[in-house]
């Protein structure tokens, strides 16, 4: 159930405020904030050696953290061991105990809290067949498959009623085919079960299709916050355009500023109205366009002029490696409908941007 | 999902397998001649009479384990009531060979788990510390002991001088000196097996324990003995086994009020005094006391694993 708050609104799960982490002379976290709502899909997203995993651990508790607060539900947890808090843990490499058999492995968690072993026992039941392991709780964890083994960790997990619970890149271990599967699987298990979920992946398609919101991270900050639909359409920064998706940066002239809006010198000389990311100033910029808001007109028309140099068969797309007159590369991307035209390599062709789709970003 | 093999039943194939038998010879052979040869020889022995002046006399006899197990007085001709000497000496070796191993265990494991999680580099130098009096004869290294626990050694004069005690610990000659001696013999054994099964250990799966609400002290018995177990019953039986037959330290350090199987054993092989057959004998019966151990906690182990 998510928890109402006194005003009457969704409650905070869990309140990370202007939390730091130092080894020594690095520091892995810079000072990070944010919330998590009851019952959300949050992850964080970001590249190896972003702090994500050290943030996720700072929660749990195996890191201590070297400033900042830490609240779940309003209490600070900061400080706790890891035993004292009401969050559990999805490993990576699932940690499951190798000595019990699932049924054991679900249960610890219950009978650590005082539950009686008949109690328990239900309990884990249940949350096998939640998981669809029913029928395999005597095994051990070696018997298993490796998505047979993440449904294991899930459950033991899950079993204790955590208020919030931690995925540490629970999907790396497994092949991409049944990592598909166990997305879909994921997001409606969290859903049926209405607890907030702190996922942790570097994975964007992963981060894109699961998340109610996202916390993109990199060098020890939080470069952005927002839907999957905002970080992926209006990226605050260069990092984030880059790291979610594909994007094309146009190096351009900003030419005057009102408020929100620019207008920009394109490459080639055509002026073009866009939205900013950030407050800018008159000087360069670069104007980010995903390849699939671009559409491809004849030579001379449109706000770009570029030369064909390959084109990459994708299935139900096709992409267009182009370079324009002072050799910058472009990337369209063309729907492969009946009908469609793909120029040859050589050819001349006009690109028109799609007005609302371009973000100025200064950094 | 079905048609999970359990592990150990693979399939194997390939140019090597065909040659698995011939490629064995060589172990069944070493096996053959330094393991079974010598138990048979000795069991054989033990059922011989024996020889005044050492050896036997091919003459086929229960006399050995009689005389083990039952007294029928200075001359023979008593009605046998049992024998306590030879069961109360195996049993207070067992005793004794129980409580080193249990010192050992104390002592050994944390030593193991302080190894292990040390960094990778440093943790050969600890090894080799730990592996540096075996360099040296046990003989040696026992009679060194001696020399420094006796009542003039330098143990007693520092804690003398230091004003601990006021006087001679009286160390030699006791329960103790062969404990301190049996527990400096053998350390080793138990601190390498647990060792290399700490280092196996991972320990995401005490962190995992402790995100499921465990403390330290459930998390150690709950998760982390069960996991390392194998290397702390491996360091176990290459601790008392071999306390179980020692007689270096008793000798050295026991004195005749501590006399061990071991040293009764040697007895039995060493100048005229000896009795060939009761030694066969004697170690026939520690032989079958040891393996009946392993036993047990074989069927214990393959029980639990269903």
């Amino acid at each position: 159930m998510a928890q109402v708050d006194s005003s009457g609104g969704i409650g905070i799960a869990v309140d990370v405020d202007d939390v730091v982490k130092r080894y020594g002379t690095l520091t892995a976290l810079h000072g990070v904030s944010f919330d998590i709502r009851d019952g959300e899909f949050f992850t964080l997203l970001g590249p190896s050696g972003c702090g994500k995993t050290t943030l996720l651990r700072c929660i749990a508790g195996f890191e201590e953290v070297s400033g900042g607060a830490i609240r779940l539900h309003g209490e600070d947890i900061a400080r706790l061991p890891p035993h004292r808090r009401q969050v559990n843990t999805v490993f990576q490499q699932y940690a499951l105990f190798p000595h019990m058999d699932v049924l054991a492995n679900v249960m610890f968690g219950l009978l650590r809290r005082g539950w009686t072993r008949r109690d328990a026992t239900a309990r884990a039941r249940e949350v096998l067949a939640l998981v669809r392991l029913a029928d395999f709780a005597e095994r051990r964890p070696a018997q298993l498959s490796g998505g047979q083994q993440q449904r294991v960790a899930l459950a033991r997990a899950l079993a204790p009623g955590p208020q919030v619970l931690l995925l540490d890149e629970p999907l790396s271990a497994l092949d991409l085919k049944l990592r598909q599967a166990v997305r879909v699987e994921l997001k409606q298990i969290q859903r049926e079960t209405d607890i907030a979920f702190v996922f942790v992946t570097h994975d964007q398609e992963e981060a894109l299709t699961m998340s109610d919101r996202i916390a993109v991270m990199s060098d020890g900050r939080v470069q952005q916050i927002g839907t999957p639909r905002e970080v992926y359409e209006a990226p605050v920064n260069r990092f984030v355009a880059g790291f979610i998706g594909e994007t094309n940066l146009l190096d351009v002239a900003i030419r005057s500023v009102d408020g929100s809006r620019a207008e920009v010198l394109l490459p080639g000389g055509r002026p073009f109205a866009c939205a900013a990311a950030a407050p800018v100033a008159a000087g360069p910029g670069h104007l980010s366009v995903r390849p699939e808001r671009i559409e491809l007109v004849a030579a001379g028309e449109g706000d770009l002029t570029a030369t064909v140099r390959d084109h990459v068969y994708l299935g139900t797309d096709i992409q267009l490696h182009a370079r324009l007159a002072d050799d910058e590369a472009v990337v369209v991307r063309i729907q492969n409908a009946a009908g469609s035209a793909i120029p040859e390599r050589g050819a001349e062709i006009g690109l028109k941007l799609e007005a609302g789709a371009a973000r100025l970003l200064t950094d | 999902m079905a048609g999970v093999a359990p592990p150990g039943t693979g399939t194997g194939s390939g140019i090597y397998r065909g040659n698995g038998p011939r490629l064995m010879l060589p172990v069944w052979a070493f096996i053959g001649i330094f393991l079974v040869l010598p138990v048979l020889l000795m069991a054989v022995y033990s059922f011989l009479t024996k020889e005044f002046r050492g050896g036997v006399i091919w003459d086929p006899t229960l006399a050995a384990y009689d005389k083990f197990f039952l007294d029928r007085g200075l001359f023979g001709d008593e009605p046998p009531v049992i024998e306590w000497t030879y069961i109360g000496i195996f049993w207070r070796s067992i005793w004794q060979a129980g409580l080193a191993t249990l010192f050992c265990l104390v002592i050994g494991f944390p030593t193991a788990w302080f190894i292990a999680t040390r960094d990778v580099r440093t943790r050969s130098a600890w090894l080799f510390l730990v592996t540096i009096p075996y360099w040296v004869n046990l003989l040696i290294r026992t009679v060194s002991m001696k020399f420094l626990i006796r009542d003039t050694g330098p143990l007693n004069e520092f804690l003398l001088w230091t004003g601990v005690v006021d006087g001679p610990l009286g160390l030699v000659n006791t329960n103790l000196a062969v404990q301190i001696g049996l527990f400096y013999s053998y350390l080793p054994f138990m601190v390498l097996p647990i060792y290399a099964a700490v280092e196996r250990y991972d320990f995401a799966l005490s962190e995992a324990a402790a995100d499921l609400y465990a403390g330290a002290w459930t998390t150690l018995r709950l998760v982390i003995l069960p996991v390392v177990r194998p290397g702390i019953v491996a360091g176990c039986i290459l601790v008392f086994v071999p306390s179980l037959g020692a007689f270096l330290a008793p000798d050295l350090l026991g004195g005749a009020k501590t006399f061990m199987i071991g040293s009764l054993i040697e007895e039995q092989f060493k100048g005229a005094a000896g009795n060939w057959p009761f030694g066969a004998a004697a170690s026939m019966i520690l032989l079958s006391i040891v393996l009946g151990v392993l036993l047990l906690y074989a069927r214990s182990q393959a029980k639990g694993a269903r």
